[in-house]
């Protein structure tokens, strides 16, 4: 399989479980070693991991339990080496963006899981990665808190202007986070279909364009 | 911690009170059983005396530092195996023999090796405490979350890094528990050390030389000593740092009592 981002770009990755989403992120994270094929960021060739890729997993307890949300969104540019002043203006910064700045003081265990799971956001921005890989970050959300999660990352996604693979499984968020969506089927895992999505946000997710889109994509997944 | 302070109480007046009776039951002769007044004379007296203080520094010295050498050595050798293949095959089957052998056994051994006196009773308390740190750090640096490392890896993370600023504190709730069974066992090597390696100093040889004179109440106070100074420990030194560790960053429940 082969697909491009342009930068900036939004793109979804849906599939149903087991066709090879987490996988393919893994791969361009560099977590692993593609049998065949190479992964390149602005022309070059990339491999293992590195700070041009910022990662955010699905599970809450990827933050650091005895690191406050401060200092587990300052640790990318503490391994930058990043002086303390500068990193905790970033750390401020970027919490701001993703409305925790009250909260910078507090243990991922004091924090609900929409709020850790924007704390990983914020640590995987402070280091001004050029992609952003994300692997169902709110999938483990209930579904209100999803949403408001969902019309976050679209706002934070606009004034970062971060390139965005976004893996889900869940349709209406595909539809309603991507500029594109690759739609992958397993065995072998191919990419069956790229959609654009040519809606302006903030998006609507009753009306009959997105419903229609959202039947569209559902169709390649049978 | 009022509530607790009174609970405690509570359990300790029980248990006096039952040993009380038994000691005023006349089933043994009261040279043998002392009553709890006895014991608490024999303990004024001791204290007084200065003795006790003498010997209670003398035990625990022997303890700290026998569990300061253990703690440097086994922390890092346990977050070397847990992270290191070749590190851990090496020194599993090593650790797993060494550690089930009691290490009261060694004290013959380590009197001829080391002689008499501080150096055998050091000697054999990082013997007891080294196994719980490098077994119980190996255990906890295996059970750090695979999350965190592909995080801290994702930004950067250096191998020295990744061991210090994630490995290390993602397996400290481990590596407490192992403190408190390192201090246990210390325990059992440093009395057993003094009362064998016959030193004229610590409760060990308290207890051991009290024997000579029938002087149970000695015997019991200082047994009491000890089991004195394991709660100050628990309650100041082992909850403390979990309360303010682990316990502050969710990592377990602390402890209530």
């Amino acid at each position: 399989m082969s697909f491009g981002l342009a930068e900036s770009e939004f793109l979804c990755v849906v599939g149903r479980s087991g066709c090879g989403k987490t996988t393919l992120l893994n791969i361009v994270a560099g977590f692993l070693t593609p049998t065949k094929g190479e992964i390149r960021i602005g022309g070059r060739a990339v491999t293992g991991r590195g700070l041009d890729r910022g990662i955010v997993f699905q599970d809450f307890a990827q933050l650091f339990p005895w690191r406050t949300a401060r200092r587990n969104v300052e640790f990318g540019l503490e391994m930058k080496g990043v002086s303390r002043a500068e990193r905790a203006e970033a750390a401020q910064r970027f919490l701001k963006l993703v409305n925790l700045e009250g909260f910078a003081d507090a243990y991922p265990h004091e924090l609900s899981g929409g709020m850790q799971q924007r704390v990983a956001i914020a640590r995987a921005l402070a280091y001004n990665p050029s992609v952003l890989l994300m692997d169902e970050p709110f999938a483990a959300l209930d579904a209100l808190t999803r949403d408001e999660m969902q019309g976050m990352l679209v706002n934070v996604w606009r004034e970062t202007r971060k390139t965005v693979i976004y893996v889900t499984h869940n349709v209406a968020e595909a539809v309603y986070l991507a500029d594109r969506i690759v739609v992958l089927t397993p065995h072998p895992g191919t990419i069956r279909a790229e959609i654009r999505i040519a809606l302006t946000r903030p998006r609507d997710t009753l009306s009959v364009e997105f419903l229609e889109y959202q039947r569209q994509v559902v169709g390649h997944l049978r | 911690m009022r509530r607790a302070l009174t609970g405690a109480l509570v359990s300790f007046g029980l248990a006096a009170a039952v040993w009380e009776a038994f000691a005023r039951s006349g089933l043994f002769a009261p040279a043998l059983t002392p009553s709890v007044v006895d014991i608490a004379r024999a303990l004024a007296g001791m204290i007084a005396s200065g003795a006790l203080g003498f010997h209670v520094l003398a035990t625990l010295g022997r303890i700290l530092v026998g569990l300061a050498g253990s703690c440097l050595v086994g922390v890092p050798l346990g977050m070397l195996m847990g992270r290191f293949r070749p590190v851990e095959r090496f020194f599993v089957p090593l650790v797993s023999v060494l550690s089930p052998i009691p290490s009261l056994a060694w004290v013959p051994l380590f009197i001829i090796w080391f002689g008499l006196g501080n150096a055998a009773a050091i000697g054999l308390v990082v013997y007891a405490a080294i196994f719980p740190f490098v077994l119980n750090t190996w255990t906890g640096v295996r059970s750090v979350n695979r999350l965190w490392l592909r995080a801290a890896e994702s930004m950067g993370a250096d191998p020295r890094a990744l061991f210090l600023k994630v490995v290390l504190p993602g397996a400290l709730p481990f590596v407490i528990a192992g403190f408190r069974q390192a201090f246990a066992r210390s325990w059992i090597a440093v009395v057993g050390g003094e009362m064998i390696a016959a030193t004229t100093q610590g409760l060990g040889f308290v207890i051991f030389d009290a024997k000579e004179y029938l002087n149970t109440d000695v015997m019991l106070g200082s047994i009491a000593v000890i089991g004195v100074l394991g709660l100050a420990f628990e309650r100041c030194v082992f909850q403390t740092i979990e309360r303010r560790s682990v316990g502050r960053w969710g990592m377990i429940r602390t402890a209530r009592s």
